[in-house]
């Protein structure tokens, strides 16, 4: 790869059960933060990608209604639906085109405002098939882990692992809306919801938002002592027919593939010294992690129950208390990218882990993960 | 700014009207006769369902209709044990994926006729790999809902 592409600075809101500004004051509020923050003006950015959904925010076209408010008015700018992976993605090869030098990439989500994510996941299933028979995130996370508990024989109990440990380190985030020293009997105790998934098994959801400001090489240096490079990047899309779909083995593996090879990791799990990823149950973050190659199929639960990914284990995962911690919808997934990229900095606060250099960030979005995002970030 | 946020509440509430297609127009209509129908693919000899007009692994048409089973196995399943607004059905109920004989990808769809009051009971009765066959609607309309649930078959 030629030209390197960096991250500048990230800001996120304190996420929150309940955010009481309105959208365009929250994106306004953000921005003007991550502009200070960096010290350049709204005129040297120079495009914007957003990701919202219209569903998400009961406005169609979104993005057109707080554009302005994030420091975009008559730019070049554009938007991913659903899946702020993508944005982050699509702001990345905006400056790889080299038609810009800066990208600012923004999301939002208030789950206070909308329906119930099942609710609202229900609408992307299809009308004539899925949507008659109520399939939805919930729904289908359900079926996927039935699907591989009785393959790999995990238990209950090792899901709870899961919960406790994201929950902890929820506890060290400032921007979390939830954390907790939460017992496995704790969550064990929490209402069957969709089994084998208990309520505690799955996060509920946040208001929160979060920006990245994107440079090439030399400005990122410019404007920061600790520039985060975009290593890699990958993404893919399974079928749209659930009964088609392998949903023990789908769009990631292939789209952490793409992105190992363009950071040339061979072996993630010693070459990855840190993960924040889209664990939308606790069971999710066991699966995501197999997928991310960070152990073969089947021994995800193992690296929780060894204290691998804890939070000064050898490769922690979600230090930050990933979806546990704070569940905005949309938001979530840039939310993991800035995240895995303060890490990175040295500027995680209380739940800094040590010596990293690589750091992998995933974000998810449709029913059992059927479209992936994978971000490789390094120092 | 500081100061009170009012809420500001609403509805949307919007019709829509979505072409079905051939294929699934005869998937359907082929419902109300108990049959269910797929399509095979020429050239992976996959035959898929619900029915399709091409194979999107293969990028090729379909034109050869195949009648599949209305018994088959449990790939899997979850008890779906909370509300929300849209639901099909009042909770408790269970969903599977059931991968008919004669197809060969499965089909997402209720899984019925066992009192799920008892859990342990139900789930000697509901599991993956065991056997259900499709029970009909005494009134088919033509849409997916004509198979009521799959039941367990001992």
């Amino acid at each position: 790869m030629g030209k390197r592409v960096a991250i500048v600075d990230t800001v996120q809101t304190e996420h929150g059960d309940k955010l009481e500004d309105n959208i365009r004051e929250i994106m306004f509020g953000v921005v003007r933060q991550l502009l200070d923050r960096v010290g350049i003006e709204k005129s040297e950015i120079g495009t914007m990608v957003s990701a919202s959904s219209d569903y998400w925010e009961g406005i169609s076209c979104s993005n057109a209604y707080y554009y302005d408010a994030a420091g975009a008015n008559l730019k070049s700018g554009s938007n991913a639906e659903e899946d702020s992976g993508l944005a982050f993605i699509y702001g990345f090869m905006r400056i790889l085109s080299g038609d810009y030098k800066t990208a600012l990439v923004i999301s939002i989500t208030k789950c206070s405002e909308t329906p119930s994510a099942a609710t609202l996941t229900h609408m992307s299933a299809d009308p004539f098939f899925h949507r008659p028979v109520g399939l939805n995130e919930t729904v289908v996370a359900g079926l996927q882990a039935r699907e591989y508990m009785n393959r790999y024989g995990i238990t209950e109990e090792d899901l709870a692992m899961v919960v406790v440990k994201n929950l902890g380190n929820a506890q060290k985030n400032p921007y979390a809306h939830r954390g907790g020293q939460l017992s496995e009997e704790e969550v064990l105790a929490s209402s069957m919801m969709v089994y084998p998934l208990r309520e505690m098994d799955i996060p509920s959801t946040s208001d929160g938002a979060c920006a990245v400001l994107l440079a090439e090489e030399k400005i990122a240096r410019d404007l920061t002592d600790t520039p985060i490079f975009v290593e890699g990047v990958g993404w893919g899309t399974d079928h749209s027919f659930l009964g088609d779909r392998n949903l023990l083995n789908g769009s990631l593996p292939k789209a952490a593939e793409r992105a190992y090879q363009m950071a040339g990791v061979k072996d993630p799990s010693n070459e990855i010294d840190m993960a924040e990823i889209c664990d939308i149950t606790s069971f999710h973050e066991i699966l995501w992690m197999e997928q991310l190659g960070f152990c073969p199929p089947g021994k995800g639960a193992d690296l929780v129950k060894d204290g691998v990914t804890a939070m000064h284990g050898k490769l922690p995962v979600n230090p930050s208390g990933g979806l546990f911690g704070a569940n905005p919808y949309v938001a979530r997934g840039l939310i993991r990218i800035a995240e895995a990229a303060m890490q990175l900095k040295g500027e995680a606060g209380d739940r800094q882990v040590l010596d990293v250099s690589r750091a992998v960030a995933q974000s998810v979005h449709g029913l059992g993960g059927q479209l992936h995002s994978v971000i490789i970030l390094g120092t | 700014m500081s100061g009170e946020s009012r809420i500001l509440e609403g509805y949307v509430s919007l019709p829509y009207k979505w072409a079905m297609g051939a294929a699934t127009t005869r998937f359907f209509e082929e419902l109300k006769n108990k049959k269910i129908m797929g399509t095979k693919c020429p050239k992976c000899n996959r035959v898929l369902i619900p029915a399709r007009s091409f194979c999107s692994h293969c990028f090729e048409k379909i034109d050869e209709w195949k009648e599949v089973s209305q018994e088959g196995t449990l790939r899997t399943w979850c008890t779906v044990n909370f509300s929300y607004e849209g639901q099909p059905k009042e909770p408790p109920y269970i969903l599977g994926i059931i991968d008919l004989d004669g197809a060969d990808v499965g089909l997402p769809h209720f899984v019925g006729g066992v009192d799920l009051d008892d859990f342990e009971e139900a789930a000697k009765k509901v599991h993956i790999g065991g056997r259900v066959r499709a029970v009909w609607k005494e009134n088919r309309t033509g849409n997916i809902l004509d198979i009521d649930y799959f039941q367990p078959v001992e």
